[in-house]
């Protein structure tokens, strides 16, 4: 009889474990790249910036509005000199490992980040002292007032301040972490990290979620899904392949032109997930000849126009948007102001500039990435633009790889250096004058392309400094008004990228980077 | 023989050697910076320079060498500069994928590659052997990844019958293995087949001219013994050589067919590698890929004696 209870008990045992098993829900996804680094400080990748989302949780979060809320702070005050703010964290925050998030914690988390992020080293410009009052207070007391602090905090795209335990923050910021343990909704699973084959997550039962419901970065996050797989898959149409074979439940960024395959099957949905999106880029060479010249800048700000751009990239104008704004259509700080009559190709302007700034003809060396689909064709439009507004052009093709290790060099042209180069940004991280890193103007200290304006950082440390968003936009206007007669970079349209998804799966935010919490998938 | 082998295995020593300082060599005066790889765009100078002081790349050339063979003597490969993961973690858990697919593409060239070759021999001239050749110059001439996407269109996206990519270690199953390798299996092994076809056919061909093939005829021995037991076994030693060298391409130059069918393997570790200016990587996979190469024309050496008695060590 006992024997019999204990084969009962044991049959029961494994049907209740195997339902559960059967219950158990993977989503399998194919990013737009690898994750080949798992330390969303140490780079600015995209891909790393969407692993931290995945394993990682914020101080505050943008939600769908723009607007910067608390995530894993519960409260925060504020001095009426808006000089010291102490903020609390909410009940219940855990580790992966099981240990409670600390106050510590997140000042460490803090520290490292404004080492290596922009709008965190202004920040921490601005910081007199950071202390911690108990294990879920701590307080931050600034030199002067600024409007970054809880902007920077909330900053949603890389890089993220995203928090994490003591001993792991305490890694000098241009070092990468070896230990990846979180505090967000899915745990990172490195047993079972493959570098080019995939990397799995799965859901942390312990997260805590707000009750808000979810809105952009912010608000509630709730993990619907118990494990989800990120499969390193090459080939684009191989993605599309098995996308339609439903082998993968979704694919982060389709290319452009395998896009109408997708429309064409009404088991796949597509999805616009970041309406603020992309912004393509063309950065000039401050230091070298001719681009040294801003007489010479503003002729390619005549000749350029953003269509031409657009079409030889994205091509179907359902993706994209003509938007001369430096700021981003649709975010708070857009304005046109200081646009009017650039970007219209007016090439007769841009010889007539060209011919007041003496431009001998030395031809331009315009570097030309040949391996990323959604670069390649830029090159060759600002080629003809360029030709056509009066300009001499040498474009030089190489991978990106090269192109981005080139474009640190400072040497003349001819010996390897460069004058022109093209790009794209997350919108979010080009919402202001201080995140905006090529309007960084601080000659050696910029990023590559070397700009430098004192009149540019002045209007910046006066964005920084600035708490009212009305005072905010109008020192906006003046940075466009500046960036006119002093060009740092062009921008060459906005354009999103939709989710390919199943039919089955829902719950997508809309958001400035891929979220999968919320995110649900039927049987 | 042993003193053969020994002599062929230290022999091996400078061949890694040179290929060592070659690739080292060659990857310092490439153009590419993991640093600035790494930095992204907001980077400042400073930052790139940081980064490069902690990878070890601000060091003089030879100073770097230094080190990478220092540990390499001790059995270290190094760390990835992006994984953050050891070079001998990131090769072993390549090997299996690649060696698999090796493995299997070479079972099937050879099985369907030899009966070809030698039929096209003994019906020489006939439309069975215009056929074999045919093929064998289309087998040359398609490149790889238009027939991986044919046969994906046939079998997994019309049919149905396989998996469209993707690859599932052997340890989770062999039905879910087999099935997930047999389409870039059989994509691969289209050239191999054509290759091995064309000289198993040649050689043959040579071999049932020689006098002791009309003498066994003269003795009334049936033809299938006498093709394959007399001639395939004399016709031996050039077809092990093309098997064995294809097999050693198999190991290191299947990139196009692990993109195409997502299969994590050598190749593309050592493209992903190449891409991102992972030098450590880079450097240890070339230098596997050279003793692989060492080890297989050794091993080819030695199967010639199984072939032909005449040849002795």
């Amino acid at each position: 009889m006992t024997f019999q209870w204990k084969s009962v008990t044991a049959a029961m045992a494994l049907l209740a474990s195997t339902s559960l098993a059967q219950a158990q829900t993977t989503m399998k996804v194919v990013m737009h790249s690898d994750v080949k680094i798992v330390d969303p400080i140490w780079t600015t990748a995209y891909i790393v910036r969407n692993h931290g989302y995945m394993i990682y949780d914020t101080l505050f979060a943008m939600d769908e509005k723009g607007e910067i809320k608390p995530q894993m702070v519960e409260s925060f005050t504020e001095s009426p000199d808006k000089l010291t703010y102490t903020f609390t964290l909410r009940d219940g925050l855990l580790w992966h490992d099981g240990k409670p998030v600390t106050a510590e914690d997140c000042v460490a988390s803090i520290k490292r980040w404004s080492a290596k992020d922009a709008v965190g080293q202004k920040l921490a410009s601005f910081i007199d002292s950071m202390s911690v009052g108990d294990a879920k207070t701590f307080t931050v007391k600034l030199k002067s007032p600024t409007g970054l602090l809880i902007f920077g905090l909330g900053k949603p795209s890389s890089n993220v301040p995203f928090m994490m335990p003591k001993r792991v923050a305490e890694t000098d910021p241009n070092t990468q972490i070896s230990e990846f343990v979180g505090s967000g909704p899915f745990v990172l699973k490195t047993d079972e990290w493959k570098p080019g084959d995939k990397i799995v997550y799965t859901k942390f039962d312990k997260y805590k979620p707000r009750a808000e419901a979810p809105s952009g970065l912010a608000g509630g996050k709730v993990a619907k899904i118990d494990r989800i797989e990120w499969l390193a898959v090459s080939d684009q149409q191989q993605a599309v392949n098995a996308l339609l074979a439903g082998e993968i439940d979704m694919i982060e960024q389709p290319a452009f032109d395998l896009i109408p395959l997708l429309k064409d099957d009404k088991n796949i949905k597509l999805t616009t997930y970041n309406p603020l999106g992309l912004q393509y880029t063309f950065r000039f060479n401050h230091i070298l000849k001719p681009f040294d010249n801003p007489k010479v800048r503003q002729a390619v700000t005549y000749a350029f126009n953003q269509k031409d751009f657009l079409d030889a990239v994205v091509g179907n104008p359902e993706y994209y948007t003509l938007c001369k704004a430096m700021f981003v259509c649709g975010s708070p700080l857009a304005t046109e102001k200081g646009m009017e009559g650039l970007l219209e190709s007016n090439f007769n302007k841009s010889k007539e500039l060209l011919k007041e700034a003496g431009y001998d003809g030395t031809p331009i060396v315009l570097l030309h990435s040949t391996d990323l689909q959604s670069l390649t064709n830029l090159a060759p439009v600002a080629k003809v633009l360029l030709e056509k507004g009066g300009f001499k052009v040498d474009m030089q093709s190489s991978d990106w790889q090269t192109v981005v290790s080139r474009r640190t060099r400072r040497a003349p042209a001819a010996e390897g250096g460069w004058n022109g180069m093209l790009t794209a940004w997350v919108s979010a991280d080009i919402l202001n004058p201080v995140m905006s890193g090529f309007l960084n103007a601080s000659c050696d200290k910029a990023a590559f392309g070397w700009p430098c304006d004192e009149q540019m950082e002045k209007l910046r440390d006066d964005f920084a400094r600035e708490t009212d968003p009305a005072k905010q936009k109008a020192i906006v206007e003046a940075v466009q008004m500046r960036w006119r007669e002093q060009p740092t970079h062009i921008h060459l349209g906005q354009y999103n990228v939709p989710i390919a998804a199943r039919s089955n799966i829902s719950g997508i935010l809309t958001a400035p980077a891929p979220v999968f919490w919320n995110v649900e998938k039927k049987k | 023989m042993l003193g053969y082998l020994l002599r062929r295995l230290l022999a091996t020593i400078p061949v890694l050697v040179i290929v060592a300082v070659l690739v080292f060599l060659m990857l310092r005066l490439t153009p590419g910076d993991p640093a600035a790889i790494i930095a992204g765009d907001n980077a400042t100078t400073q930052q790139i320079e940081l980064i490069r002081n902690r990878l070890g790349l601000d060091q003089p050339i030879l100073t770097q060498f230094g080190i990478w063979a220092g540990n390499l003597l001790q059995g270290n490969l190094g760390e990835s500069f992006f994984f953050k993961k050891t070079i001998g973690e990131l090769i072993l858990g390549r090997i299996e994928p690649t060696l698999s697919l090796a493995f299997l593409t070479i079972v099937i060239a050879v099985s369907v590659a030899v009966p070809l070759g030698v039929l096209a021999a003994y019906r020489h001239g006939s439309w069975i052997d215009r056929i074999v050749m045919g093929f064998s110059v289309l087998g040359f001439s398609v490149p790889v990844f238009v027939i991986g996407y044919l046969l994906i269109y046939i079998f997994a996206i019309s049919l149905g019958w396989f998996p469209v990519q993707g690859y599932q270690p052997l340890a989770d199953g062999f039905g879910g293995f087999i099935q997930r390798l047999i389409l870039p299996a059989i994509t691969l092994s289209v050239i191999y087949i054509a290759l091995i076809a064309r000289m198993t056919r040649a050689s043959v061909l040579e071999v049932l001219s020689e006098d002791y093939i009309r003498t066994a005829r003269a003795k009334g021995q049936v033809e299938r013994i006498i093709l394959f037991r007399h001639a395939l076994k004399n016709a031996a030693v050039p077809i092990v050589t093309v098997v064995g060298i294809g097999i050693a391409l198999l190991i290191g130059g299947v990139v196009v067919t692990e993109s195409v069918y997502a299969i994590p393997g050598l190749g593309r570790l050592t493209v992903d590698a190449v891409l991102a200016r992972d030098y450590p990587t880079i450097q240890a996979v070339i230098l596997l890929f050279s003793a692989v190469y060492v080890a297989i024309n050794l091993a080819i050496d030695m199967a010639y004696m199984l072939f032909d008695p005449r040849i002795r060590y």
